[in-house]
């Protein structure tokens, strides 16, 4: 698919997001907007729309990130605990922080997801048997571990229901004055794509990379830090959605091959594309009630996974 | 005798072995040679059933190994792959006693006990028999798995690169105790081998393959030929006779 | 100290374990609570054993001491039956609804989903056992994306009922119930007898297993299927309990370091039981905790089981 296609799809979706909900705002009243339709324009449609391209965006490059940085097309935030750890945190800043603001929270879910994943690179080190099966296995269990623990202290202070927002991504939450923090994601892409060579060789080993002069500990932890804070931001605002970060990054490189620099802005677009197409329909599916982001994704996210899975060659 | 007729492995479409007849004389060693790639492994494997063919016959002692029970046949014939990391921290001489599991399911007897002790005694292994595997180097691990292939006392041995990572003293010392296994116990030892000159010193057959097919097979003393070796390695490959065996000399 | 005398050691503090727990704070009213008692000392016994020794099978099979066999989606799928029940009907039918039927109505359906499973998989020559895994777990996952979306639809107060349906209990458990439960773990261990003397065998890994003369594929079918269906059993009877089988065998591998399976299964079946009846005792007793057994087992599992993870390990 050649990028103007997906930037094409990408603004006729947005246009389309934009126009879809329970107050009905048809294209053709674009120039003559009622007071009430232009609020609602302003106050949710549009940061609607900006939180799911940034998210989308976000979570794909951040993705495409680990997999370069650990050799393992299976890795992603939602594989390597990375997503697990950040509710955790956000689950410890309602818990102890309960006053503090979202930039505290995220602080703190930050914390806890860089930690998370250094844990998953650390036991990655230790993994013996590198099979490309077995380490996203080993990274969900670890998420399995870490949410067990959230599970722990949710039950024992009676968070569980409320903490299920931010365990499954919804959009419709969102609105002006409560997403702005995703903005934050914005300067980590761009420094995402100014490093995306230094992450590709420093994926070849740590032998391979300081061979090549590169500062091999200093690029990973850069690397490792950039997906804990956009995963955190993300799952603070929009909640966790799963998936993204593996499927995008792959579908991109069974069309355009493994070089991370001609696929950085393919992955970018279809990201946006594709978590788009999946609000869209999660709106409409049900109207005038929506399916949360989470869910859609997670079941279509779950289903072309294991597509992937299942048409990999046995012998691989 | 093992006889193989027409048979096939695919993978992915590649035919990694093709139509593949052979028979392996009884009481010989009979090396596998060839460039990486050629499907030696791979016909190995079916030939243990560690891995099924995709078409032909495998015949053991006349019997299909497809009609053979898994159980019996493990008395007849056994394998060790050239990998052999095991997860489970055990002593040699428990490794060893493994052999016996298709004898005793599990129930040593006396008589299992005394193969057990032979074996460890044919490789060698008195002094370190209650030692943990990973105590132990690289050669004398291979010599403890050869041991449980030994006390599994099997008509038709087959060992899948047993030199794979050792210096030249213990390849020549395993070697030597292949060639023993066959002369003295009558054993029928099939190997894959990289190293040719290996295969000329010890082997009384060979088998050439080379993309799946066997190009060449006969005494050793036919294939050790430049011309034949040509053919199989692509490389020109002088042959000399030293110290009674034919040696290649293909270095430069 | 000779694995004999360890084991004798296990069954000595088990004993004192269950005596304690039968007669403690009895306060005279022993007709009363010595029966209700005995059926919360019996459910213990039962699952912890079950999940004990599918867990050591499951690890043996697969060649690695970190996996639990619940990771292959059965405890959301647990999950998503218990809340599309709730969700279908309302909560009144989940606590009026048969209960004998509710659980072979779910113990069928768990072992039924195992089974597709692995018959799609086997179909394949080739595949690996942790491409079973990782699908399973995918279904996982998106059972769970499924469930909590019913979760968020359905008002608080039927939730509170498929949140205790979350966390194993040994409270509520029934006669009937339990005797449905032992008859099926007794036939299952009856089956799985001739299988027994392969165990040892088998943790060679497949080479080996077949060189000396195991139908691997055969056998390795049947347990797996062995195992499904005492998970499954132990699930529906008290509640998932994912990380217990984990945190058990690996305390029996490193107490009794030995390899062969009648003691280390002996040994894991003591350690679980001791592990759930002193929780209990310690829960019920010391801290009077608001909190299930199953979420603090987890969360300690899940601890010991990253500690195992980060240190020097050989075993996979």
């Amino acid at each position: 698919m050649k990028k103007i296609y997906l930037a094409a799809l990408l603004i006729a979706f947005s246009v389309l997001s934009l126009f879809i909900g329970v107050k009905s705002i048809s294209i053709t009243d674009i120039f003559h907007l009622t007071g009430d339709q232009w609020e609602i324009l302003w106050i949710s449609r549009i940061p609607r729309l900006i939180s799911i391209i940034i998210a989308g965006v976000s979570m794909s490059i951040v993705g495409l990130i680990m997999q370069q940085l650990t050799r393992n097309k299976f890795v992603s935030p939602t594989t390597a605990g990375t997503m697990d750890s950040a509710s955790f945190g956000i689950m410890v800043s309602m818990l102890l922080f309960s006053s503090v603001g979202p930039l505290g929270k995220m602080s703190v879910a930050f914390i806890f997801s860089l930690t998370g994943t250094f844990i998953f690179m650390k036991i990655l080190d230790r993994v013996k048997y590198k099979d490309t099966i077995f380490i996203p296995l080993v990274g969900l269990m670890f998420g399995g571990i870490v949410s067990s623990a959230t599970t722990f202290f949710a039950y024992k202070y009676d968070l569980i229901q409320s903490m299920s927002a931010w365990l499954y991504g919804d959009f419709s939450m969102i609105m002006q004055g409560r997403y702005e923090l995703i903005y934050i994601s914005v300067p980590l892409v761009v420094a995402a794509y100014l490093y995306a060579n230094k992450f590709t060789v420093a994926g070849m080993g740590e032998e391979f990379a300081v061979n090549l002069g590169l500062n091999y500990k200093q690029v990973v932890n850069l690397g490792l830090v950039l997906v804990a804070l956009v995963t955190s931001v993300v799952v603070l605002t929009v909640g966790s959605i799963p998936f993204i970060g593996l499927i995008v990054p792959n579908l991109v490189t069974m069309y355009l091959g493994d070089n991370l620099k001609n696929n950085l802005s393919h992955t970018a677009l279809l990201g946006a594309v594709f978590v788009l197409a999946c609000d869209i329909l999660g709106r409409v599916v049900i109207y005038p009630y929506e399916v949360p982001i989470g869910l859609t994704v997670g079941v279509i996210g779950s289903g072309i996974f294991l597509y992937m899975l299942m048409r990999r060659k046995s012998y691989e | 005798m093992v006889k193989v007729r027409g048979v096939s492995k695919k993978y992915g479409g590649k035919m990694v072995v093709d139509r593949v007849n052979v028979d392996i004389a009884k009481g010989k060693i009979t090396s596998f040679i060839g460039p990486n790639g050629a499907g030696k492994s791979t016909l190995m494997s079916m030939i243990s059933r560690l891995i099924t063919k995709d078409e032909g016959e495998i015949l053991i002692d006349d019997k299909e190994i497809g009609s053979w029970k898994s159980g019996e046949l493990a008395k007849k014939i056994s394998i060790l792959k050239q990998s052999n990391h095991i997860n489970i921290k055990l002593k040699v001489k428990e490794l060893v006693s493994f052999g016996r599991f298709p004898y005793s399911q599990g129930k040593l007897t006396k008589e299992d006990w005394i193969h057990i002790d032979e074996a460890i005694a044919y490789m060698d292994l008195g002094s370190m028999q209650d030692k943990y595997l990973d105590e132990l180097s690289g050669g004398q691990k291979q010599r403890a798995f050869i041991a449980m292939v030994i006390a599994q006392n099997t008509d038709y041995i087959l060992l899948d690169e047993p030199l794979n990572n050792l210096d030249m003293k213990h390849s020549v010392q395993i070697m030597k105790v292949l060639r023993r296994l066959v002369d003295e116990l009558g054993k029928t030892v099939i190997i894959v081998i990289h190293d040719i000159n290996f295969a000329s010193c010890y082997s009384d057959y060979i088998v050439a393959l080379k993309d799946g097919i066997i190009i060449k097979e006969g005494t050793t003393d036919e294939i050790m030929d430049s011309a034949v070796l040509k053919e199989v390695y692509d490389m020109d490959i002088p042959v000399e006779i030293i110290g009674g065996n034919k040696i290649c000399v293909y270095f430069r | 100290m000779s694995n004999r005398t360890k084991l004798s050691i296990l069954v000595g503090i088990s004993i004192l374990l269950a005596v304690i727990f039968m007669t403690i704070d009895v306060g005279g009213h022993w007709d009363y609570v010595l029966p209700r008692r005995g059926k919360k000392l019996f459910a213990i016994l039962l699952t912890g054993t079950a999940i004990a020794f599918s867990t050591i099978v499951f690890q043996t099979i697969t060649n690695n001491r970190i996996l639990t066999p619940s990771i292959i989606g059965l405890d959301s799928l647990y999950m998503l039956i218990q809340t599309l029940i709730v969700f279908l009907f309302g909560s009144t039918t989940l606590t009026m609804m048969n209960k004998n039927f509710r659980f072979i109505l779910a113990v069928g359906l768990m072992v039924l989903f195992a089974g597709l499973l692995y018959r799609m998989l086997f179909k394949k020559e080739g595949r690996n056992i942790y491409h079973l895994l990782l699908i399973g777990l995918i279904f996982g996952t998106f059972f769970s994306s499924l469930s909590s979306f019913m979760q968020k639809l359905i008002d608080p107060n039927e939730f509170l009922v498929i949140q205790d349906k979350m966390f194993a209990s040994f409270n509520n458990v029934n006669s009937d119930i339990l005797l449905i439960a032992l008859a099926g773990v007794l036939l299952t261990g009856i089956y799985f007898a001739k299988f027994n003397k392969y165990l040892d065998v088998l943790a060679l890994g497949r080479d080996h297993a077949v060189n000396l003369g195991i139908s691997y594929d055969y056998v390795v079918k049947r347990m797996l299927i062995v195992v499904a269906i005492l998970i499954s059993i132990a699930t529906a009877l008290v509640g998932p309990i994912t990380f217990l089988g984990l945190l058990v065998a690996n305390v029996a591998y490193q107490f009794l370091n030995t390899y062969r399976h009648k003691q280390l299964i002996a040994g894991a079946s003591l350690i679980s039981f001791i592990a759930l009846v002193g929780g209990q005792l310690i829960l019920e007793r010391v801290f009077t905790f608001s909190t299930s057994l199953s979420v603090i087992i987890n969360f300690i599992g899940g601890v010991y089981f990253i500690y195992l993870l980060l240190k020097e390990n050989k075993s996979w």
